[in-house]
């Protein structure tokens, strides 16, 4: 603090005047209050699944009176003789596809919207930005009698085929944002070396695309683990329910009257999430302030 | 009925592609052949790098809004089936009395959800917008709830933290309040999914703080020359430099609200318990269309959502003309 403080205008002070630390101790006293007031909810969560079940609802402290582990071991058994790790698993395995399709199909049609001149494109991505705004529920009935007349409900299909088809236009525009960011004398450059489109694309841009693939990938990733409705609609085995309908199932049956269970089982589905933001934090911040102050 | 859309969408591209651009630009001179060559190229590549999208589009996305459109007109019935009956279903709608139960809810929400959020998100971004040591661990403190806030885990939370005797309840009596837990009480129940969208206030504030951190420093200094007090600064230096993120924001919030469907569901169930009051807009169309089968019913509520989020959606852009400053423009 000393430090930064010398560096700057003023030359002769070593140390921060007093007015100064205090204004910076008041600061620092409200966004503390703000986290606490925040954070409230996820605390309470991490106590109330070490709670005994009597006090989970009626008790405000943060600090459980006695310690079990037992939610857990509930938790850990799942529901319907399905064990958790299932769940974890098709959880898993839906966002894992869901960030390749993404990552492969939201980069190329960004590249060609981006770059390319060719009829049409203007109308595409007016249609690209007009899908950011369109409810989806008007598509959901004749996707859903697409999708089953196909005879692919109760898979996993319908719910990632979408991202391998690029229509999530919100990381598309992602995209487009990242890449009117690289000179375009790169791809010229190449282009007089003899580089076909293709060629600018792979190893031109896409290597530099390295920052918005991290950050698309994470989002799709933790937006396709919270996902609720597309399950809701197209799944009905609990073999193959991710974590949110199985969370949607037990509250309904077990969660009932094991209070603890749930809190423990929602604790274990949330912490993947918050890892993930612990680790890329940095990418995602930067992402989504590129989305909307560029924009 | 759902194996033609794909057949066209994938002919189209192609055809404009590799039969389209040669002839087209060939019979120019010598001069332009090279360069037209070029782009003949570039637009074979640009719709073969556009072909996924093409296809998906076509068939998940225009497709279907054609579709649900005509559907919109017909009593079509999950099981039964369904045959052409013309406004008779946006007639039933304005005959429902769940709709309007189903307006006021999410309306309301909408009103009073999106200030606040946004509200909170800029207070807490002007804060954290000091430059001062922590500032990025507060942020990503601030920002981590919004990743989660739409999860089923969150929404179980929140039933637990505002049931009967539950987090809420007892703090609140404590000072006097007698109407128990949100969740039973028809009267408030809203309240927890206004609270759970300002709980993710992070999202907007990311943005904020990005449009914050690009508002030149001198355009304060030279404020403060002139003797600009804090609100004076804010008013007419903040805002204005802000407005195109405030706009961005307060557009994709409120059309956000308006879809407003997981938590709902959760915390309300289809029937939006206690006594309708969480009953929301896109909570009776699943009902109509994936319990009740009525999906010609629900295609007409979805297609007067479509409507309702296009006209606000225009009236904001309308009003952005106005209200709006671009950097760089004569004002």
């Amino acid at each position: 603090m000393t430090v930064k403080t010398a560096s700057g205008r003023t030359i002769e002070r070593n140390r921060p005047p007093a007015s100064e630390r205090a204004k910076s101790a008041l600061w620092h006293g409200i966004m503390l209050l703000v986290l606490a007031i925040v954070l409230y909810p996820l605390l309470w969560l991490i106590a109330a699944s070490i709670k005994g079940n009597a006090d989970i609802i009626s008790d405000t402290s943060l600090w459980p009176e006695t310690v079990t582990w037992d939610h857990f071991a509930g938790a850990f058994d799942g529901l319907a003789g399905i064990p958790l790790w299932r769940f974890f698993w098709n959880s898993f395995v839906i966002s894992a596809l869901s960030v390749i399709g993404v990552t492969a199909s939201c980069s190329i049609t960004a590249y060609a919207l981006a770059r390319l001149r060719f009829p049409g494109r203007t109308a595409m991505f007016g249609v690209v930005i007009a899908t950011l705004l369109l409810p989806w529920q008007v598509m959901l009935i004749p996707q859903y009698l697409i999708f089953s007349e196909l005879e692919v409900t109760n898979t996993y299909f319908p719910l990632v085929i979408g991202k391998f088809l690029g229509l999530d236009a919100f990381f598309v525009f992602l995209y487009i944002q990242f890449m009117r960011g690289i000179p375009r004398e790169l791809d010229q450059a190449a282009k007089i070396d003899g580089a076909g489109h293709f060629r600018v694309f792979f190893s031109i841009l896409l290597p530099l695309l390295r920052p918005a693939i991290v950050t698309s990938s994470i989002f799709t990733f933790i937006w396709a683990w919270n996902d609720f409705m597309g399950p809701l609609i197209y799944l009905y085995d609990m073999e193959k329910f991710p974590l949110p309908r199985l969370l949607q199932a037990y509250s309904n049956t077990e969660g009932v009257t094991n209070w603890g269970g749930m809190m423990a089982m929602t604790l274990l589905s949330l912490v993947p999430v918050v890892l993930f933001f612990l680790v890329f934090q940095r990418f995602l911040i930067r992402g989504i302030a590129t989305s909307g102050v560029k924009g | 009925m759902s194996a033609s859309p794909p057949t066209t969408a994938e002919s189209k591209p192609g055809a404009a592609g590799e039969a389209g651009a040669p002839p087209v630009r060939g019979p120019r001179g010598a001069a332009g052949r090279r360069s037209s060559g070029i782009r003949g190229g570039e637009r074979l590549a640009g719709y073969t790098f556009m072909l996924p999208w093409l296809i998906g589009t076509a068939v998940l996305t225009i497709g279907p809004m054609a579709w649900s459109l005509y559907l919109s007109f017909t009593d079509y019935h999950l099981i039964r089936g369904g045959e052409w009956t013309g406004l008779t279903n946006y007639r039933a709608v304005f005959d429902d009395p769940m709709f309007f139960r189903t307006v006021r809810v999410t309306l309301m929400y909408v009103a009073v959800s999106v200030p606040i959020k946004l509200v909170a998100s800029l207070f807490v971004a002007m804060l954290l917008s000091q430059r001062r040591r922590g500032m990025g661990f507060y942020r990503a403190a601030f920002y981590m709830p919004s990743l989660i806030a739409m999860s089923v885990g969150v929404a179980l939370i929140w039933k637990a933290l505002f049931s009967n005797d539950g987090v809420q309840d007892s703090i609140m009596s404590s000072f006097g309040w007698e109407g128990g837990g949100f969740l039973g009480n028809p009267s408030v129940s809203i309240l927890m999914l206004v609270l759970l969208a300002v709980w993710s206030f992070g999202a907007p504030m990311v943005i904020f703080l990005a449009g914050l951190m690009q508002v030149p420093q001198q355009l304060y200094e030279a404020a403060e020359v002139d003797g600009a007090g804090k609100w004076r600064k804010f008013v007419h230096i903040t805002l204005p430099m802000l407005s195109p993120v405030i706009f961005f924001n307060v557009l994709m919030e409120t059309v956000g609200a308006f879809q407003l469907f997981g938590p709902a569901y959760i915390i309300g169930g289809e029937a939006g318990a206690p006594a309708w009051s969480t009953l929301f807009y896109t909570v009776r169309i699943y009902t109509l269309a994936f319990t009740d089968f009525r999906m010609g019913f629900a295609s007409a509520y979805a297609w007067i959502l479509v409507l309702a989020v296009g006209i606000v959606t225009i009236i904001m852009f309308r009003a952005a003309k106005q209200l709006v400053f671009y950097a760089g423009e004569d004002r």
